[in-house]
């Protein structure tokens, strides 16, 4: 029993550690590899959620749908939304400096919200979504190994295709606009369309963890999509793994997600009077530790490049001017 | 008709005069430390629950809780960035961006640890409208238009007389010049951050005035402080103001058309136009 | 005892040095212009003196001390004024603001200073209440020039300052500039208007890639044959 329940707890944190980690890969695109700020991370998260859920769901009267339609179908309508999503963002932003498209991208975030929250007919608003399916079926706790199998095909599929286009010339050409933008639109580079291509391909990703999501907690509501387990928690873990950095990005998603779930053993300790009170005192944690890691190793865990480091490490040195 | 759109037109002024005292910080601190603070409506909440503490607590009026108010979402301000932001300039705006993000958090759940989820009000008694013609106007909103009033008239003077207010101008206006120009950046920052918190924690008292208090209050006004700010101009303290009255007062009459809902949607679409078309802000002088 | 001494300048931005070892001296009271091509580092060696840019190697004196890599606002207490070329001033502030935030730093009465600088250039003075965003580019120079001035210093860097204006503004500019130079201010100027600035300066310093190629009288480097050939358009 023992056992059995550590195996189940195994399973549950390492299925939230692979969909943590499939945002944290869609963020590094953004901004790691692209210097694209998404504060409105849990608006893309919670399209694809959406959208996997009211088309694998059972027809109802409570919402759109269901569809009844297959679970790929669904996931793959998830990477749709949220890319087209990202598409009409980045199609009115992507021209502007990277503090306006954060600026952007919250106020993205907050119109899906109000929509989630208020167009009953198609979202069954604060009363959510439920039934949603998991996809592989078994006995008690062998469909979620299952379903674990899957999250982490799609985190394998995620890295293996950015390392690869991380590694082409189109990589190399968004490292150059990171850089220095100037110059890569002196060399001729049309750097707008490959930075809507960066925010779509992240804001995909997004999309796909939000339908995984989904499926594996059946149900859902705007309760679930706050800009603290959506949009914060994934900053942390991308920053704390290494910006720029895919395998800091999954690292990032496993080592905070640790923290995470350690921040509640910590304060299950605390007097019963506090324990309504736990979740903020985790946020206050994780949002301390945030602040740490960014002044004392704003590299994470894994930078990006020796090289890099170095130049980080001069510039710290040196005090130049703020640029 | 008439009758509706004047009625909807004195809610505006009620949010707009909430607002522009909002954009006023997120402006200064935006032109002067480069950064979009999305900690700013926190340090709203942050004033509006230390007048909680005094008028629920202590029985204060709430006009004299305001002043502490005010020192209170200042003296955070400061705190923050004096324990985090200091160490992170010079690493590009954003870096400051995410931080302010992770700050915000921080000082919204620091507010639900203390206070609770709950919805609170100053004052649980219902006020009486005054009728004028087929406008009602509600006492508090006569305070909350007269206290912006005579904040936005100290910080005018305070801008316009001092020479910490000229030279928060000045860096504002153009922070390379005022460094060689000898201004001390430190001190300019700091006072930034006490006008600007402590404006905020203003807006925050009277925006809970208006409705009531929770730990979101202020965060869910960040969306159109910033479109406020952006219309504004950045760093023009009083583009800020014509901002803040713009979007309060689009926003309420938007609603004869939309759900009031989506308030905030509005404000993002003006925004969003300002920013395609004119990214210095329409009040912006160059 | 020279006034600014550099020696063995180098630095720049990022990775690529600009600077590449520049030796420069000034005297008290001298007028020095620096010439030279596009992107032979003339802005940037103005930078480094006032601490803007990131330094590798060398060393800045100023009235024999070192000032190497320190932050401008102390700088300029020291009496070291520097103009910027663009942006260079404060376009929503008022005229009189301007000079008042060029005197941040004194605590005396600096009323006497405000009147010099409007006798120097009087169209300021007519213009003091008006934002400096309204004002010519002339007239937006000689308000740059006035607010440096302010601290009374005693080397004053100017970085061209009479890039973009009309043929007659330059040359009451460059008038203004031996004015200024005639109450023994040290004045460094860079110019792309080179004729016109060796014709007014004492030594003219010419520089390319990041080094000094030539030093020598204003006079003397316009009549050489190998700087007109180079820079002079001749």
């Amino acid at each position: 029993m023992e056992l059995h329940g550590l195996v189940a707890y195994g399973i549950f944190f390492l299925t939230y550690v692979g969909i943590y980690a499939i945002l944290a890969l869609g963020l590094n695109v953004q901004w790691g590899l692209t210097g694209q700020l998404n504060i409105g991370i849990a608006g893309f998260f919670a399209v694809g959620a959406y959208a996997s859920a009211l088309l694998t769901t059972a027809p109802t009267p409570m919402h759109l749908g269901g569809f009844e339609m297959p679970f790929v179908t669904g996931l793959l309508a998830a990477m749709a939304l949220a890319g087209l999503l990202a598409l009409l963002v980045g199609w009115i932003t992507i021209r502007l400096r990277s503090d306006y498209l954060a600026i952007a991208t919250i106020g993205i975030a907050e119109i899906v919200r109000l929509v989630l929250k208020n167009e009953e007919w198609l979202t069954n608003g604060v009363r959510g979504v439920p039934a949603i399916p998991l996809p592989t079926a078994g006995a008690a706790g062998l469909a979620q190994l299952a379903f674990l199998a899957l999250v982490g095909a799609c985190v394998l599929a995620a890295y293996l295709a950015l390392e690869r286009a991380r590694r082409s010339p189109w990589g190399r050409v968004l490292r150059a606009i990171r850089e220095n933008e100037t110059a890569a639109q002196a060399a001729g580079k049309h750097v707008d369309r490959f930075r809507l291509q960066a925010f779509i391909l992240g804001s995909a990703l997004m999309g796909l963890a939000g339908g995984l999501f989904a499926h594996f907690v059946g149900f859902i509501s705007p309760e679930a999509f706050t800009p603290e387990f959506a949009t914060f928690l994934v900053w942390v873990m991308l920053i704390a793994g290494g910006s720029g950095n895919n395998r800091g990005a999954i690292l990032g998603a496993f080592v905070i997600w640790l923290v995470w779930m350690a921040t509640e053993f910590f304060t299950a300790q605390l007097p019963a009077a506090y324990v309504a009170q736990a979740s903020a005192l985790r946020v206050i944690l994780i949002g301390v530790l945030i602040q740490v890691i960014l002044i004392f190793r704003p590299q994470g865990l894994l930078p990006e490049a020796l090289a890099r480091r170095r130049q980080a490490r001069a510039a710290t040195s040196e005090r130049t001017p703020a640029g | 008709m008439a009758a509706e759109i004047l009625q909807l037109l004195v809610f505006g002024v009620v949010v707009g005069s909430v607002l522009a005292l909002g954009a006023i910080g997120v402006s200064l601190v935006f032109a002067i430390l480069r950064f979009a603070n999305f900690g700013h409506g926190d340090l709203m909440t942050v004033g509006a629950y230390v007048a909680f503490v005094l008028v629920a607590g202590l029985g204060f009026p709430l006009l004299v809780a305001l002043p502490f108010a005010i020192a209170g979402a200042a003296l955070a301000a400061v705190a923050v960035d004096q324990t985090v932001f200091r160490r992170l300039r010079g690493r590009g705006p954003l870096v400051l961006l995410i931080s302010s993000f992770g700050m915000a958090l921080v000082l919204r759940n620091v507010i639900q640890l203390v206070w609770g989820v709950d919805t609170k009000v100053y004052d649980p008694g219902i006020q009486l409208p005054i009728v004028v013609g087929d406008v009602r106007i509600r006492p508090d909103h006569l305070t909350i238009a007269g206290a912006a009033l005579v904040l936005v008239t100290l910080m005018w003077l305070f801008l316009q007389k001092t020479r910490t207010g000229k030279a928060m101008r000045a860096m504002a206006d153009n922070v390379d010049l005022a460094r060689v120009s000898g201004i001390d950046a430190e001190r300019v920052i700091l006072w930034t951050w006490i006008l600007g918190g402590g404006l905020a924690g203003a807006a925050g008292v009277l925006l809970a005035l208006d409705t009531r208090l929770f730990p979101l209050l202020g965060a869910n006004q960040i969306l159109p402080i910033f479109a406020a700010t952006i219309l504004g101009g950045i760093g023009r303290p009083y583009g800020a103001i014509a901002g803040g009255f713009v979007i309060g007062i689009a926003s309420e009459l938007s609603t004869l058309v939309i759900e009031p809902v989506y308030k905030p949607a509005v404000a993002f679409a003006i925004m969003v136009l300002v920013l395609i078309a004119r990214p210095s802000g329409i009040f912006a002088g160059r | 005892m020279s006034l600014l001494e550099v020696r063995a300048l180098r630095g720049g931005y990022g990775a690529v040095d600009i600077l590449n070892g520049i030796d420069l001296d000034l005297g008290e009271g001298d007028l020095v212009a620096v010439i030279g091509p596009n992107g032979a580092g003339k802005s940037t060696l103005m930078k480094a003196i006032f601490g803007l840019v990131a330094l590798r190697a060398g060393t800045v004196r100023f009235q024999g001390e070192d000032i190497t890599g320190e932050r401008p606002d102390r700088i300029v207490r020291r009496g070291l004024a520097y103009v910027p070329q663009e942006r260079n001033v404060f376009a929503s502030l008022s005229v009189q603001e301007n000079l008042e935030m060029g005197a941040f730093i004194r605590r005396d009465d600096f009323s006497a200073q405000i009147d010099r600088v409007y006798s120097l250039f009087p169209r300021l003075g007519e213009r003091r209440r008006q934002a400096a965003g309204t004002l010519s580019g002339g007239e937006r120079q000689m308000l740059a020039m006035g607010r440096a001035l302010m601290l009374e210093p005693r080397l004053l860097m100017l970085d061209e300052p009479t890039a973009g204006l009309a043929p007659n503004v330059v040359d009451y500019t460059f008038a203004r500039i031996l004015d200024i130079n005639r109450l023994g201010i040290g004045v460094l100027m860079v110019e792309q208007n080179a004729k016109q600035a060796l014709a007014v300066a004492q030594r003219g310093v010419v520089l390319v890639m990041g080094v000094k190629r030539y030093e020598a009288p204003g006079r003397e480097l316009l009549h050489s044959r190998e700087v007109a050939e180079m820079f002079l358009g001749a």
